[in-house]
């Protein structure tokens, strides 16, 4: 490595730097700002679903994106520093919005056009899942953590892991750009379902090249991050002496790895049809806005764009919740002071969840008109795919029995993931079968099964993450009142949003509506809970700001801890300074001698053995 | 300070070093890659009314060159990873060199390919069958390319670790050969399912 | 690996390349027989298949592979087929037809 370290250039230390703890932390910076956004944009989708056709309060909703951004740019004199970039991340994006909602092609007077109120659903959809969601729980999260728990001094192949960042930075601006073209940024959904996507405007080419950019970089992370696990462990350290983190990552890798590209290859063939002319996608005898197609298009099928897309989306769900799930292990096992309940069957359920999800993703497809003989077999694995999810939950709620549980900010988001974690779980089983699936298909229901998982569940868990590792980078922890009221709000908000949705969504309310069920038969008993939400939303963002001034806030001002603050027992805890030495992370090769989670071990003088204790 | 372990020396469990053990996963979602092209391939191909066989629009003789020219680069490959193994730098000089040309070969003759089917209005919105021609042999071009630019950086400048490092060298140049022979089996299956059926 | 050693395995790529070539003549041959679309298909794959095995297992030396390697393959292999068979099964399962 680098001899002359003390030399390093600012642009190689902090911007091209190839250390996987500068680089976990872009991409935390990166996908945390995202997450806002995607956040900030459904924000204004509810006003349109709360108070349709009503004149948009632009400012109440701008000027406190420019507020914290200002208070951030300034709260250390003019110092330099994360808190400047997001900062001036935030008064950009202040003023970005400012500029998208003034133009009279998006709002009109104020009032939301339904192809805007399209590009933000689209959009939220896509920077939550691939722009937040899973940068920090994979990029951000598995990039600073992994190496330290299984004490590597670095990814295997730190140039590909900062490469890895800058596909993701450049797919990201690409699909923020997309919202300046003309006609605005994608319209067709996350889930860009042809032959609608194939004749949209130009935000959906440019959607297309920002995930053939997020596609690399997950594919080069994976690589990355597979090889580490596999030849990088310390001396000792088996797989089952993993931390269950470590594994839940490693499972996630190889998910990336194999149902990554037959997106990438589904987006080239779109690509194909919206620049050369082709058309893969779309079917003979389409009439767009009453006029026929040319007859040269057509022939292709839309069905293989549903398919080449779930293939991959839904083993992404599981990419969604697997980190999750280790993060909360993490933090579970250190706060009940007791080792996990039975960590193998957790590493099998992993393994077997990871196999599974490849062969269940035409239950997105039950509505296609396929056959009842397909229909069974994905119904068959949608329930097998279940059992996994349930011996995972129910060994975490199992590890909480006997504990002397400490209830600290990390923890109390981890035990609120598990009950949320499991509502979407289960609200999920109606969505699998094909019978109700009729019912429920394209309703408000999906809706709130699947941000059950990810909203309340997944990321629960990543503020858990958050607030727990915290220690690990600042050598101080997170204020503790300030987490309280972030959790307590965040929790009653985010149920007041969702679960109303399950309400809606049963009695047959469809998700698309652009006025929020105004015009809509079916919507009329239950259109009184579209205010609730939103209020529960804004609510949901208020809370948030406690987050963002703490987590800012306790760089400086935190209270100060020594390396170790929870007493646990894995590497990255135990055998590291904090923040851990620049290069190589750990001062002595560290070397394993025990299990992950050696709590209150009977006769040991203190309550935990760390990993590397003789 | 702690070096990152297993670059050129191989992890005593799993017997590989990082990179040789990388490339094999990358290869692995490049089956992935092409599998779902496949898939896409078949798919189309099964629900058409109507197929053209290649042959009677394609260039066979030319593409049967082709096929010629990249098996011949994979054995120019082998044969330079060979030479260093050998510990004979200026023969892997020669063999990498014409790895690198028979490449440029491949992609002239695709050119004149393209071409010729440009000249007669053949484009890729001209039917289902010239939409799949142009995309798989398009994105294969592009893995070529790519081939090429590692392959040419290895001939020149990233020749020079030879002098530093002679295993690591040998080990890249392994990796490099790897992800060439993959690409080369990719046309195996490209040219019968295009040009012969 | 010893000099001696590789100076076997170059015989052995030669060899390699020899079959490639005899068997890309073969394949192209066949394919002016006018065979029926059947036969035609299975005989081009077949012969695909085999160069394609040739190369990964001579030239990539697949044949004396490390065992990870193997269970990476495999693992990618039983997805490739599920991503091969079952968009095919369930179009070929369509109510509407």
């Amino acid at each position: 490595m680098d001899n002359h370290q003390h030399h390093e250039s600012f642009v190689k230390k902090y911007i091209f730097s190839q250390d996987h703890k500068i680089i976990g932390i872009q991409y935390g910076i990166t996908s945390l700002l995202f997450l806002l956004f995607g956040f900030y944009l459904v924000t204004v989708m509810r006003w349109q679903l709360a108070y349709p056709m009503e004149a948009f309060p632009l400012e109440r909703f701008v000027y406190p994106l420019l507020g914290i951004g200002v208070i951030l740019l300034f709260i250390r004199g003019l110092k330099i520093g994360i808190h400047s970039v997001v900062g001036v991340s935030l008064i950009l994006l202040a003023g970005v919005s400012w500029y998208v909602a003034t133009r009279d092609e998006n709002m009109p007077n104020r009032i939301m056009l339904p192809e805007f109120y399209n590009q933000l659903g689209a959009m939220h959809g896509t920077i939550m899942v691939f722009l937040g969601v899973v940068p920090l729980a994979v990029g951000a999260f598995g990039n600073y953590i992994v190496p330290l728990q299984i004490g590597a001094p670095d990814m295997a192949f730190p140039k590909l892991n900062m490469s890895s960042y800058w596909c993701f930075f450049v797919g990201g601006v690409t699909m923020l750009v997309s919202f300046f073209v003309p006609g605005g940024a994608a319209n067709s959904g996350w889930t860009s379902y042809p032959p609608l996507s194939d004749i949209a405007t130009t935000g959906q080419t440019l959607w297309l090249l920002g995930m053939v950019f997020l596609i690399t970089s997950s594919l080069l992370g994976s690589v990355n991050f597979i090889i580490t696990i596999v030849q990088l462990r310390a001396k000792g350290l088996s797989f089952m002496r993993l931390p269950f983190f470590v594994w839940t990552q490693f499972v996630t890798s190889f998910l990336l790895l194999l149902a990554f590209p037959p997106l990438e290859a589904a987006g080239i063939l779109q690509l194909m049809d919206r620049v050369a002319g082709t058309s893969f996608f779309l079917p003979s005898g389409l009439v767009v806005s009453g006029d026929p197609l040319p007859a040269n298009i057509g022939g292709g099928t839309p069905l293989l764009w549903q398919h080449l897309f779930w293939f991959l989306a839904h083993p992404e769900v599981y990419v969604l919740i697997l980190p999750a799930l280790g993060i909360v292990a993490e933090v579970i096992a250190n706060n009940t002071r007791k080792p996990l309940w039975g960590y193998k069957s957790l590493v099998y359920a992993t393994i077997f969840l990871g196999f599974m999800s490849f062969i269940v993703w035409a239950h997105h497809m039950f509505m296609t008109g396929m056959g009842s003989t397909i229909n069974a077999f994905f119904q068959i694995t949608t329930m097998i795919i279940s059992i996994p999810s349930i011996v995972i939950l129910s060994a975490m709620f199992l590890s909480l029995y006997g504990g002397s549980i400490r209830i600290n900010t990390p923890m109390l988001f981890a035990l609120a993931f598990l009950p949320m974690f499991g509502i979407g779980g289960l609200t999920g089983l109606p969505l699998g079968l094909s019978t109700s699936d009729i019912h429920l298909h394209d309703t408000y229901y999906v809706i709130g099964h699947f941000h059950y998982v990810v909203a309340p569940g997944t990321i629960f868990a990543l503020f858990a993450g958050i607030y727990y590792w915290y220690p690990k980078l600042t050598k101080r922890k997170m204020n503790e009142a300030l987490g309280k009221i972030h959790f307590w709000g965040s929790f009653v908000a985010m149920n007041v949003i969702f679960f109303p949705m399950l309400i809606q969504g049963l009695a047959g309310v469809s998700r698309r509506l652009y006025d929020g069920g105004q015009t809509y038969a079916h919507a009329q008993s239950v259109l009184y809970l579209n205010e609730v939400m939103s209020i529960g939303a804004w609510s949901l963002a208020f809370f948030q700001m406690f987050f963002i001034v703490n987590l800012f806030l306790s760089i400086k001002k935190g209270k100060e801890v020594d390396d170790n603050p929870w007493e646990a027992t894995t590497l990255d805890w135990a055998a590291t300074t904090s923040p851990p030495l620049a290069h190589g992370n750990f001062a002595q090769v560290p070397e394993v001698y025990r299990g992950p989670y050696e709590y209150s071990v009977p006769g040991s003088d203190k309550d935990f053995i760390p990993q590397h204790q003789q | 300070m702690m070096e990152i372990p297993y670059t050129s020396k191989p992890h005593s469990e799993t017997g590989l070093y990082n990179a040789k053990f990388g490339i094999w996963l990358f290869i692995a979602s490049e089956v992935m890659l092409f599998g779902a092209l496949f898939t896409a391939y078949i798919l189309l191909r099964v629900g058409a009314s109507e197929w053209p066989k290649g042959a009677e629009i394609l260039n066979v003789p030319l593409a049967t060159i082709n096929t010629v020219v990249l098996i011949s680069s994979s054995i120019t490959m082998v044969m330079s990873w060979a030479s260093l193994k050998m510990n004979e730098f200026s023969k892997y000089k020669v063999y990498m060199l014409l790895t690198f040309l028979l490449g440029v070969v491949f992609l002239v003759i695709k050119f004149f390919e393209y071409n010729a089917k440009f000249h007669h209005g053949y484009f890729p919105s001209t039917n289902m069958f010239f939409a799949t021609y142009f995309t798989l042999t398009g994105l294969h071009g592009l893995h070529v390319i790519g081939g090429m630019i590692v392959n040419f950086y290895f001939l020149t400048i990233g020749s020079k670790m030879w002098n530093t490092d002679k295993e690591r060298f040998t080990n890249r140049i392994e990796i490099a050969g790897l992800y060439w022979h993959f690409v080369d089996l990719v046309w195996i299956f490209l040219f019968p399912a295009l040009y012969l059926l | 690996m010893s000099v001696n050693n590789v100076k076997s395995h170059i015989k052995v790529y030669i060899s390699i390349f020899v079959a490639l070539m005899v068997l890309t003549v073969l394949t192209v041959f066949v394919s002016y027989l006018e065979l029926s679309i059947g036969y035609a298909v299975t005989i081009a794959m077949i012969v695909a298949v085999i160069k394609g095995s040739l190369v990964a297992n001579y030239f990539m030396h697949l044949i004396s592979e490390k065992k990870v390697i193997y269970w990476v393959l495999i693992l990618t292999l039983v997805f490739f087929v599920i991503l091969m068979l079952l968009p095919i099964l369930s179009t070929l399962d369509q109510v509407s037809r």
